[in-house]
């Protein structure tokens, strides 16, 4: 049963979008483009490039104005739902 | 795997995934999207992959994106980058309807289509676009847009236009006009006046681009204009509303666009008129009187019809900007909130997400972006986040911003009609 339940959650599709992480694939797309994809990155990956971009120590382009939007926890919400597939 | 491996692992996934699948706490229903742009086509996708029943509603065969049309206007691109068809969507599992939504009844809950059917519906979501008006600027008609063209709607008329400046004499003058907002991509007409302004620079050196506006203030304001006095010193001259800039009336016989001051005599003019959302807002109920549709923060429900939802240019979505990017945005935020009304759910507050680039020059790209949520009842921009690219960048972030852009294309149209 339980077997069952890891199936279901691992088929499922997309859990809901934490607050603005489905806005993310307007830009993010396949790899291979100008635009880094974000396919295949852990989640403490994306979320320490949020901190980064959020206090400018990662020099960025557009992600420096919207790092800013998002909290520490809200960051990291986003950063798990990405890293487990969500799009 | 042990027992407490097995838990772990489901615990880590939860975690990871946020414990609350899309479908699986049974949202059932029937929903038709009408209108298969950058928000319904979204939509639709959205709605299907959760498994419930979604029926598009697009009378074209294919869709004519706006982004980048400016560039088709410059010559910088064939109309056929544009176009997009619909296999893609269809091969996604989306049902389509492909014929016009004529008449929603929202008493009954159903849609009316040109073609005689009638579609149930247990939530409606409308991205319709938005219409040009033909009443709001004398003497421009359907008919006067076949001379002057607005190229407002990506096609025939984006054709039109790149033809006549192409075929503009030498010395010639090219007359734009603005519209007071709100209108379709804010900074949609600046791009244009750039673009344009390349293409006499680059073709016909000795042309003039006077660009009239109903306003004093606009989107990425001082880039754009920074980027004028660089580039283009004696082809642009910018007539803001508080020099005399609006236009008040225009004569397609005549070549002539007048403002309360000055008749402008043009070779080419392109008039982008006042707009509000296309007719089936109207219809069914759900535009108020500005011709725009209020909708709720969280969710984009109607706030003047129950289960209808509106997402894109139609609806008034507080500070967000009438663009692709953001009827994107608002349109998987639409789709998820009625994922969760049919399952009984609350609905939790969204933040969206918009980044519009424009073009100055080939290769000069510049970037405005925001971030939202709901406050107060409608979408605010969040404080401290957001803004323009800087004023003073090396050319090396403008052509950055340039790659962005055309990436961004890229992948947004992948994602909605790939
Ligand atoms: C010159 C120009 C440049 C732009 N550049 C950018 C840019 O760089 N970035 C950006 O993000 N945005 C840009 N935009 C804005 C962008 O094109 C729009 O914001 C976007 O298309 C809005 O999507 P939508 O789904 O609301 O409407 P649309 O994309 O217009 O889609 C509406 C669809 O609804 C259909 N429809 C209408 N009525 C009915 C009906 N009764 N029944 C069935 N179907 C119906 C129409 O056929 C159409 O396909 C630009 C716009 C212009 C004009």
């Amino acid at each position: 049963m339980r077997t069952g339940l890891l199936l279901l959650l691992l088929a499922t599709p997309a859990a809901a979008a934490p607050p603005g992480a489905s806005s993310c694939s307007g830009c993010h797309g396949a790899p291979g483009g100008a635009v880094p994809s974000l396919s295949g990155h852990t989640a403490e990956d994306i979320a320490s490039s949020l901190a980064a971009f959020r206090t400018g120590a990662r020099p960025a382009t557009v992600m420096n104005r919207i790092a800013k939007g998002f909290s520490e926890d809200e960051s990291r919400a986003i950063a798990a739902w990405l890293a487990g597939g969500g799009q | 795997m042990t027992g407490i491996g097995r838990r772990a692992v489901l615990a880590g996934l939860a975690a990871a995934t946020l414990p609350r699948p899309a479908l699986a706490q049974g949202a059932r229903g029937r929903v038709v999207v009408v209108g298969g742009g950058f928000g319904g086509a979204t939509a639709a996708r959205v709605l299907h992959r959760a498994g419930l029943a979604v029926t598009l509603v697009e009378p074209a065969e294919t869709y004519l994106a706006c982004p980048f049309s400016n560039e088709v206007i410059a010559g910088l691109r064939p109309l056929s980058a544009q176009a997009f068809g619909y296999e893609g969507v269809r091969a996604s599992g989306v049902t389509l309807a492909r014929t016009s939504a004529e008449a929603v009844d929202g008493a009954t809950r159903q849609v009316r289509l040109a073609d005689g059917t009638t579609l149930d519906y247990d939530r409606l979501i409308l991205s319709p676009g938005i219409a040009l008006r033909f009443d709001a600027l004398s003497g421009y008609d359907a008919a006067a847009a076949g001379v002057m063209p607005h190229a407002w709607k990506a096609g025939a008329q984006t054709e039109l236009l790149a033809r006549q400046l192409a075929a503009m004499p030498e010395g010639g003058t090219v007359v734009l006009s603005v519209p007071g907002n709100p209108y379709r991509c804010p900074p949609g007409p600046y791009e244009r006046a750039s673009l344009i302004a390349w293409f006499l620079k680059t073709r016909k050196p000795r042309a003039k681009l006077i660009v009239l506006d109903a306003k004093d203030t606009f989107s990425k304001q001082k880039l754009f204009e920074s980027a004028w006095k660089a580039l283009y010193p004696g082809t642009l001259e910018y007539v803001p509303l508080a020099s005399g800039g609006q236009v008040t009336a225009v004569d397609p016989g005549e070549m002539s666009v007048a403002t309360d001051f000055e008749t402008y005599k043009a070779d080419v003019a392109c008039i982008i008129p006042p707009q509000r959302a296309a007719p089936i807002a109207a219809q069914a109920g759900v535009a108020d009187r500005s011709g725009w549709c209020p909708v709720d923060p969280v969710t984009f429900e109607s706030r003047l019809m129950p289960r209808i939802h509106v997402v894109g240019d139609a609806a008034i979505a507080g500070a967000m900007p009438k663009s692709a990017f953001a009827a994107n945005a608002q349109a998987k935020v639409c789709a998820e909130a009625v994922i969760d009304l049919l399952a009984e759910r609350t609905p939790s507050a969204p933040k969206l997400i918009n980044t519009c680039y424009s073009l100055v020059a080939p290769g000069y790209g510049i970037s405005v972006a925001g971030v939202y949520h709901p406050d107060k009842g409608v979408l605010a921009d969040i404080e401290g986040a957001g803004g323009t690219s800087p004023v003073d960048a090396p050319d090396s972030v403008r052509r950055q911003e340039a790659a962005y852009a055309e990436d961004w294309y890229r992948t947004i149209t992948a994602a909605v009609f790939g």
